[in-house]
């Protein structure tokens, strides 16, 4: 079986996977890295939202092996190594950018990657179109644009 | 500094917030059990067919394979019960066929397991599943209502004839007639409720366990209801009793009804556990939960309304039926009849109502609730057919709304169709939400789309919903198979801090935050000392779960109960130490004092005492401060209000988009406004994905087109706007807090409210109706063809 070596927050890892294991399947089941979830089958959800490479990627839709030297980044990485959380997280807690919280990793990494690539700012329209490979069913996107309003100033700030 | 305010009324963040948006929720495919096996299901992919043969000879034998069963297998099982019997007008029985846990000599819907594979690894489990021969004969299929009624349709069961599971009605047939007959208009309209997949983000997954040792089974699985599935599982399929079956539900990302129900796929991986001794765990793929998750809506239906010559409503008369699916799913039988014909007054005074309600088999997925239940359809209907009446005779939506309200002093107020509306002010939901969206400026923003060549409509739509599910006596009349009461346990620790233990199930509404909140004013602890336990039989002492917006008003009322029990025993353990009488202590903010005077114990205090009992009453009480409340509700809860909806459509495309949505909302005593505002703005959203996006689409041979997230259009954020939410709250009369429920609201308001905007916008084309969803093709087809009849 084909060993794929990658850093995963900041960790390195070598593992053995069959050549159809997608990324996805590497961090919740060989890493045990269950933040990352698995709402969908045809890459339309977005919950599976990781970073490779400083890129947003939908980690369902990438074999294991093509992350292989990779540097990945998944919810659980994505706080201060002391539990400071990043001011995305802060802004889904402050606006109710959540309710059953399961598309929550995938909007928030997702929603990261839109801001830091836009550091011009984004416009509530820009953000709804940058949301577009993201579904939620609970909180009809209201709070979540709300929430990634508020965090574009903090995260340019620093 | 003091303390910010926790307690009922404040926007609290959420508790459960920081391990959610931190990757540390704990949902059931993040658990693994040691030496567990994967189970994937082989599924039909025709619609209706006799199985002729099975062969599993070449999967049992696949690399990996533990295990492959088939009906065969399970034959000593039973089959998946339904927790409801409607009786149909004749007083005769609903048609209840078995629902089998594998498909027993003949499929009847895409999706119906025929068999499961039980491997090491889900891959090898999957490859395995495609290695089982299947010889299947086609039968006739019909998947809709009017298919399945004609005569010589195809029969999906032997004990339904002409497809029907029952011929229900409601009301005073004699007396609507009667109205009919002397009514100066009648306005008739047909219409349809589009079926919708529920799509809860998270695909439901069940891991069944058991211990040899103890002959212990335990089943962690996504459910809305952990005891329900412990007793229709436990009681019904498998023969378990309650002490030897855990039901665990942890974190579920979601349901909206489709994790009430008890699926095939929880007994089998349970079943199955035991027959290995292994854990085995099963997860749905999306396609998997398009075609075996129940279905919600499917309704098709006349209406009739009888009015005088000022426009005042006579009679009302409904037909439909309603789509059930292959099988009876729960809940499936009471949502057409108690739950949406009881509705059909609405927020109007109409004296009189009949309606008749027949259920059919087709084959397709099982329907039952999805948010709101029954009432998004009652709802739709009435509130097209009001706007209706106003295109047919001239009158104003909001005139003719206005009219027929029940007035403000008439409650409690006795409809015809068997409900009693404790309390209610439709008047004051509508005033506020037409000022909130700026009605009356209406004409001069349409008048501006005009010139930028779009087309902008306007839509109202009132509603009133039954919720807080529900008085067992008078559910149980109706044919329900169980009580709907709910319990609580609250456990008041030595040093003062508290663990609730709630049989309601939170899978997004927050209620680790809300009922927390509920315990810091109700006891004066802090809420940063509450803990809120759900989803778990073995930790928790019974309940009914978390749907029909019953948590606060029938879970939140239990615990106020349970919180009086822990108060009055509190001031027998105060007056013995503080040597007064019992009728002289007071309660309040967390603290017992003898009335008029500054002696007083704190509730921890107490607490301690009733745990360390050294001095202590123990002639009169046991130690301990530890107690239970199982409620059951006098009545249902009655929510309404108004919501208003302002739409543009780009004639070039067919596009609608929602510029502004405003939603006013009667929904009892509100405990966070801030969760209550997230549930409207998620019902809303789910309400206008129904009247713009959403439809569960089966072609004339019953096939599922739309199958996934490719083909089936869940709305996206740049689908939506923003939405604006308040509340103008009356108080339900019967619960010692007020509350009425919130979260099916938004889901059964909208729809009519952006379906009337959709046919106000489109009236130079002379629309008079037009069903859900209102696509883009289905508008620039009527736009099209008017521009070519101009020509």
């Amino acid at each position: 079986m084909p060993q794929v070596t990658l850093t995963v927050n900041g960790k390195t890892s070598t593992v053995e996977v069959e050549g159809r294991t997608l990324l996805v399947e590497l961090l919740r089941e060989k890493l045990g890295l269950t933040g990352t979830h698995v709402g969908c089958d045809t890459s339309q959800c977005g919950a599976c939202v990781v970073h490779v490479d400083g890129n947003s990627v939908k980690s369902c839709t990438m074999l294991a092996v093509q992350a292989d030297g990779s540097s990945v980044t998944t919810i659980e990485g994505l706080a201060k190594a002391d539990g400071t959380l990043h001011p995305m997280q802060e802004m889904f807690r402050e606006h109710h950018a959540l309710q059953c919280g399961f598309c929550t990793p995938g909007m928030v990494m997702a929603a990261v990657d839109l801001v830091a690539k836009n550091p011009q700012g984004l416009s509530e329209e820009q953000i709804r179109h940058g949301l577009e490979g993201n579904l939620c069913r609970c909180t009809g996107y209201h709070n979540i644009v709300k929430a990634i309003d508020a965090a574009q100033p903090l995260m340019h700030a620093k | 500094m003091n303390a910010p305010f926790e307690g009922i009324g404040a926007s609290v963040r959420r508790k459960e917030d920081l391990r959610f948006i931190s990757g540390r929720g704990n949902y059931t495919d993040d658990i693994n059990r040691p030496n567990q096996t994967y189970a994937v299901f082989r599924r039909s992919d025709r619609p209706h067919a006799n199985i002729v043969s099975i062969d599993t000879s070449a999967a049992k034998s696949a690399p990996g394979v533990v295990a492959v069963y088939t009906a065969e297998d399970l034959a000593a099982i039973g089959g998946l019960p339904c927790g409801w019997q409607i009786h149909s007008k004749d007083g005769s029985p609903m048609a209840e066929p078995k629902h089998p846990v594998l498909a027993e000599g003949k499929v009847r819907h895409v999706g119906d397991p025929i068999a499961v594979v039980i491997a090491e690894t889900k891959q090898q489990a999957r490859d395995a599943a495609e290695l089982i021969e299947i010889d299947l004969k086609d039968l006739p299929a019909t998947a809709t209502v009017t298919d399945a009624l004609k005569s010589g349709a195809a029969q999906i069961h032997d004990n339904a004839p002409g497809n029907v599971c029952y011929d229900w009605h409601i009301g005073d047939k004699e007396a609507t007639e009667a109205a009919f007959a002397k009514a100066a208009k009648i306005v008739k309209l047909d219409l349809e409720n589009n079926r919708l997949v529920p799509n809860a983000m998270e695909p439901r997954v069940a891991i069944g366990d058991y211990d040899r040792h103890t002959s212990d089974y335990t089943l962690f699985t996504t459910s809305q209801n952990p005891h329900v599935i412990r007793l229709l599982m436990g009681a019904f399929v498998l023969g378990l009793p309650e002490h030897k079956l855990r039901v665990v539900a942890p974190d579920v990302g979601g349901g909206f009804g489709s994790k009430i129900y008890h699926y095939a796929e929880e007994a089998t991986v349970t079943w199955a556990a035991g027959k290995l001794g292994r854990p085995v765990k099963w997860t749905a793929d999306r396609t998997e939960s398009f075609m075996s998750d129940a279905h919600g809506r499917d309704h098709v239906s006349t209406a009739e309304m009888a009015l005088d010559a000022q426009g005042n409503f006579l009679a009302l008369r409904v037909n439909t039926l309603a789509n059930m699916g292959a099988y009876l799913s729960t809940f499936a039988p009471a949502v057409p009849t108690y739950l949406y014909a009881t509705l059909l007054a609405g927020t109007y005074r109409t004296p009189v109502i009949y309606a008749e309600v027949k259920a059919v088999f087709t084959n397709t997925v099982p329907v039952d609730a999805y948010r709101g239940a029954g009432r998004p359809e009652a709802t739709f209907l009435l509130e097209r057919l009001v706007d209706t009446i106003c295109h047919d005779t001239g009158f104003d939506p909001v005139a003719i709304r206005l009219q027929n309200f029940i007035p403000k002093d008439a409650f409690p107020y006795q409809t015809p169709v068997a409900l009693q509306y404790d309390s209610g002010d439709y008047f004051t939901t509508m005033e506020v939400a037409m000022k909130n969206a700026d009605y009356a400026g209406f004409p001069a923003r349409k008048a501006a789309a005009a010139a930028k060549g779009k087309l902008r409509g306007i839509g109202i739509s009132t509603y009133l919903e039954a919720c807080g599910i529900a008085p067992s006596a008078v559910v149980g009349s109706l044919g329900a198979r169980a009580g709907l009461y709910e319990v609580a346990n609250i456990r008041v620790h030595p040093t003062g801090s508290v663990s609730v233990f709630t049989g309601t199930h939170s899978h997004g509404q927050g209620h680790e935050t809300t009922l927390a909140q509920l315990v810091t004013s109700q006891l004066g602890v802090p809420f940063s000392q509450v803990e809120i336990v759900h989803g778990d039989t073995n930790r928790i002492p019974f309940g009914m779960g978390t749907y029909g917006s019953r948590s606060l008003a029938v879970g939140g009322t239990a615990m106020v109960k349970a919180m009086d029990k822990i108060i009055a025993k509190g001031k027998k353990i105060a007056a013995h130490l503080l040597e007064a009488s019992v009728d002289d202590i007071e309660f309040a903010d967390g603290s017992f004092k003898v009335a008029g005077t500054d002696r007083a114990k704190s509730l921890s205090e107490i607490a301690l005492t009733a745990y360390v009992p050294h001095n202590y009453p123990i002639t009169e009480i046991e130690p301990g401060l530890d107690e239970t409340a199982f409620y059951d509700p006098a009545n249902f809860t009655f929510p309404g209000g108004c919501h208003v909806c302002e739409v543009e459509i780009d004639p070039e495309t067919g596009v609608t988009s929602i510029v502004n949505f405003t939603a006013v909302d009667d929904v009892g005593r509100v405990i966070n406004p801030m969760i209550v505002e997230g549930q409207v703005q998620g019902g809303v959203a789910q309400g206008i994905g129904q009247a713009l996006l959403e439809h569960a689409v089966y072609d004339s041979n019953a096939q599922l087109l739309s199958g996934s997230f490719m083909d089936y259009t869940m709305p996206r954020a740049d689908n939506l706007t923003n939405i604006s939410v308040a509340t103008e709250n009356t108080l339900c009369t019967h619960n010692p807090l007020g509350v009425k429920g919130c979260g099916e609201v938004g889901a059964i308001g909208s729809p009519p409210a952006v379906m009337n905007a959709v046919i106000s916008a489109l009236k130079d084309y002379g629309v008079r109706h037009m069903n859900m969803p209102a696509s883009p093709e289905k508008i620039w087809g009527i736009i099209n063809a008017g521009r070519k009849a101009a020509e």
